[in-house]
């Protein structure tokens, strides 16, 4: 409906969940990453099996159905 | 079943100047039809460089020098410690307090002593890393800290090496293979620069658990004969997640960044300049 905040339903590590999009459109990588609080620094998102690549994350729109991993940047050895 | 057949021998020994011994030695790779004499003959010839004689440079290293590689190169500058043996498999108890690389030469010289083992009790740094790197075919990133990660994603792209990669923490272990030099993506692809000191945990903070080093550096070595003999699919542009907590295996596609800073059409990095010396590790000494 027009005016309201645009809704998309993602599953998330394994999980569905429901995230409200921005106001001004569609919920972007770097959207989503904002809303559960990870630095993107920490991270890689990995979407429909696919790393997303960083410079891509503001321009990357998620859609209804899309599965997300986050994966954690990890340095031990 | 043991032994080789005389015919097979015969074909077998048409490759390249090999004992009876090594026949022997070698027997269960040469009857593999994707490794067979030529492929063990590759084998010998290889130069493999492992970063990090730790919980994942123990078992790698390990198992190159079983199969057959001909000249394993090692670096690390750190002595065993009693809180490393939990899970460095190369170390032992009465060798507490001696260099982690010669130590490592031991175990590897004990299980193969035809194996040509070059020690390098350093710390690489930017001043040795395009040096070291260089005399090796394929380098294989088994450290502790992310300063140490990027420097050799770096020196390795360009110094146009294979780097075989992988990485644990608590319960998980992640691998890849770069080889931005071929078209891949490389290591700064995924990861772009070290996380801000301090945000991530180390494995002395976090834990590890022992045998998770041992699959993941067992996968690495897996991966290393793959490239050495050419068979398979490459790790190259794929990332694999193992979650031992849920026994679940996840590979995911990783193709090359545009805007990589290493590896894209206007990259930045175009030597080592920009790496000072290594922070302290990301996962326990």
């Amino acid at each position: 409906m027009a005016g309201m905040h645009s809704s998309v339903t993602l599953t998330l590590n394994g999980e569905s969940r429901v995230f409200e999009g921005p106001a001004d459109g569609p919920l972007s990588v770097s959207g989503l990453l904002v809303v559960l609080g990870l630095d993107t620094k920490k991270v890689a998102v990995e979407r429909n099996e696919e790393i997303v690549p960083r410079s891509r994350y503001t321009e990357t729109w998620l859609v209804s159905g899309d599965s997300l991993e986050i994966v954690h940047f990890i340095g031990g050895g | 079943m043991s032994g080789t057949p005389s015919s097979e021998k015969s074909e077998w020994t048409q490759h390249m100047d090999f004992s009876e011994d090594e026949i022997q030695r070698y027997s269960r790779h040469i009857l593999l039809q994707e490794v067979g004499g030529t492929g063990q003959a590759k084998l010998k010839a290889a130069r493999v460089l492992v970063i990090g004689a730790g919980g994942l440079g123990s078992p790698l290293m390990l198992y190159l020098a079983a199969a057959g590689v001909g000249t394993i190169g090692i670096v690390d500058d750190d002595v065993v410690d009693l809180s490393n043996l939990q899970r460095q498999i190369a170390h032992t108890t009465d060798r507490i307090g001696t260099l982690k690389v010669e130590s490592a030469a031991k175990a590897a010289k004990a299980i193969n002593p035809d194996l040509n083992v070059e020690a390098y009790a350093t710390r690489l740094s930017a001043d040795n890393a395009l040096d070291l790197i260089g005399r090796y075919d394929i380098v294989c990133d088994g450290t502790d800290n992310f300063g140490t990660r990027f420097l050799i994603a770096d020196a390795c792209a360009l110094a146009k090496r294979t780097l075989v990669s992988a990485a644990v923490l608590r319960f998980e272990g992640q691998l890849s293979t770069f080889k931005p030099h071929e078209g891949g993506p490389c290591y700064r692809c995924l990861y772009s620069e070290a996380p801000p000191p301090g945000t991530v945990p180390t494995c002395s903070e976090a834990g590890v658990l022992g045998a998770v080093t041992g699959v993941m550096g067992t996968l690495q070595a897996t991966e290393v004969l793959k490239e050495i003999l050419g068979i398979g699919e490459s790790m190259s542009g794929r990332l694999m997640v193992w979650d031992a907590l849920d026994s679940r295996f996840r590979n995911i596609k990783l193709r090359p960044d545009p805007s990589c800073a290493l590896c894209g059409p206007d990259a930045t990095i175009h030597d080592l300049s920009a790496h000072g010396t290594p922070e302290g590790p990301a996962c326990a000494i």
